[in-house]
């Protein structure tokens, strides 16, 4: 049980990263890593945000679309269903603690659009998780990104000052430096 | 007697790029002379023709970046590099798969990035990497150590495996690392006293080179090229990791702290790789870090991993960590304070 579990969360942190290995998400990882403050804010909102949604669109589908026999309209409701998560969240964020809408305010509506969310989502359905299952893949799944998102950087404000050959200056070189990184990653194959 | 009146302070300082990367170059010969010794020529061929090309690489990049070709030629440190990958790289390695994994050393991992000082990653482990995962076969193919095979390959021979691959049948046999990540269901004795690649303390060959690499290392560490922070990190925390998960001898248990220490590509990596000033963390606390961080990833990726040997990627994955721990272990300068978060 446990096992199964922590198997879940290392698998979608390291060896299906799910930017680094199964390429989701990567507008905001390239979008925001410019600095490593605002890569922080924004890992901490998507952490809450895909956790959340994952839980909510496998409730949806399990006790509103599968009843209905509607499960073709799964896509359509989980864009449905992040859009109104995301709402909620900054909604919530806005009344209860005006610090954390500060940190995270900008962030939230961006999340809307992270094809990680709806990718977690999906694959949830695939692979016939559970609702703790669920919960614990979109949360290993957030921590992945949140992971990834944040060296990255780290990694791109020093590639700021390098002396890169100017064709190559700006988004090229991070494209190149996430290449590199999703190949160091390819080290995790195997482990569970 | 003509005396030199100069006013203080008389520092000096002697070392150059160019004098730190000979002096790698000189540390690494003991350990390439165990590797001849043992496995043949082969990988005195590698490291030969991965510098021609290495030059030719470098040259390249400077000349399409108009620098000068002297200054930036005479700093030795894309020799450094071939030498790391034409030791990494198997015996015997045809001259395609050399040549790819140099130029993808040289040209994307380094120059991509603006030269020496800029790359984030390890130039030497980015070429491996890209070939182990593009060239498996290739790249899993080792020579049979001295001992265990009747002729091991001359000068003439290893020349013709790099140059004419087709026509040259070498023979290869399972590493130390693989044979125990294979082994299922025998018990360590007996596995030690089966498969013949076994030596006294790790595999034959191996751990001599490892003890010759770790010479060559202590020696570097004598002369002050780098600091003992990272290597000893790395070597205690591969050491620690390997005794957590010893059980004896049991056939699911992952080899002795001894055998990971001498086997594989640990003692290179500790002295020769993970040292590059570069690529790892700058303070003190952060090369405890990254070296730490290195040696349970390579554990990790050796004991549960689908790859042979795991110090090129555990490098590669601590180098994309490194910013990271530099921003977390930045020392404090005498007379200040820890500098205050700023208030959200």
């Amino acid at each position: 049980m446990l096992a199964d579990y922590s198997v879940l969360l290392i698998s979608a942190i390291l060896v299906n990263n799910f930017v680094l290995v199964q390429f989701l998400g990567l507008c905001p990882f390239m979008g925001v890593s410019n600095k490593l403050e605002t890569a922080m804010g924004m890992s901490m909102a998507t952490t809450f945000v895909l956790t959340l949604a994952s839980a909510c669109s496998n409730l949806t589908y399990h006790l509103l679309l599968e009843p209905l026999g509607l499960e073709y309209l799964r896509t359509i409701s989980f864009i449905l269903v992040i859009a109104v998560v995301v709402q909620f969240t900054e909604m919530v964020v806005r009344k209860s603690s005006p610090l954390l809408h500060r940190v995270l305010g900008v962030y939230l509506p961006l999340i809307t659009t992270n094809c990680a969310v709806l990718g977690v989502a999906l694959l949830n359905i695939n692979k016939e998780h559970n609702f703790l299952q669920a919960l614990f893949y979109g949360f290993g799944a957030a921590v992945g990104f949140s992971l990834v998102l944040v060296l990255f950087a780290a990694m791109r404000e020093r590639l700021a000052v390098a002396d890169v050959p100017v064709p190559f200056q700006g988004p090229a070189i991070g494209m190149i430096t996430a290449g590199l990184m999703a190949l160091a990653f390819m080290g995790f194959a195997g482990l569970v | 007697m003509k005396l030199l009146r100069v006013s203080s302070p008389h520092a000096h300082g002697p070392n150059s790029t160019q004098r730190v990367m000979q002096q790698v170059l000189l540390a690494s010969l003991p350990g390439v002379f165990v590797l001849t010794v043992f496995f043949g020529f082969g990988t005195l061929v590698n490291i030969l023709w991965a510098a021609v090309v290495a030059l030719a690489c470098e040259s390249l990049a400077l000349w399409l970046r108009k620098r000068p070709l002297g200054f930036y030629l005479g700093d030795c440190s894309a020799l450094v590099t071939a030498l790391l990958l034409g030791i990494a790289l198997p015996p015997y390695a045809p001259w395609w798969l050399i040549a790819i994994g140099v130029a993808s050393a040289i040209l994307m991992a380094k120059h991509l990035y603006g030269g020496l000082g800029y790359n984030p990653f390890n130039p030497a482990m980015v070429g491996y990497v890209v070939l182990l995962i593009s060239f498996p076969v290739q790249m899993t193919s080792w020579a049979p150590p001295r001992g265990l095979t009747e002729n091991v390959p001359g000068l003439l021979d290893a020349l013709r495996a790099c140059f004419l691959p087709g026509q040259f049948d070498a023979i290869t046999m399972a590493t130390p690392l693989d044979v125990l990540r294979q082994n299922s269901g025998l018990m360590m004795d007996d596995l030690w006293a089966q498969a013949p690649q076994f030596g006294r303390w790790a595999g034959i060959g191996w751990e001599w080179a490892n003890l010759a690499f770790l010479a060559g290392g202590l020696w570097l560490l004598y002369r002050r090229i780098f600091t003992w922070h990272a290597p000893v990190a790395f070597l205690a925390s591969l050491a620690l990791m390997a005794a957590l998960f010893y059980d004896g001898g049991s056939s699911a248990s992952g080899g002795s702290p001894l055998f990971h220490l001498l086997s594989g590509a640990t003692m290179l990596g500790a002295f020769f790789i993970i040292t590059d000033p570069v690529s790892s963390a700058v303070s003190v606390r952060g090369r405890l870090v990254f070296g730490a961080l290195i040696g349970i990833l390579v554990y990790l990726i050796r004991a549960w991993g689908n790859y042979p040997d795991a110090v090129a990627f555990a490098v590669l994955i601590a180098n994309l960590c490194a910013p990271f721990i530099d921003h977390y272990t930045q020392p404090r300068t005498y007379g200040h304070r820890p500098p205050a978060r700023e208030d959200a």
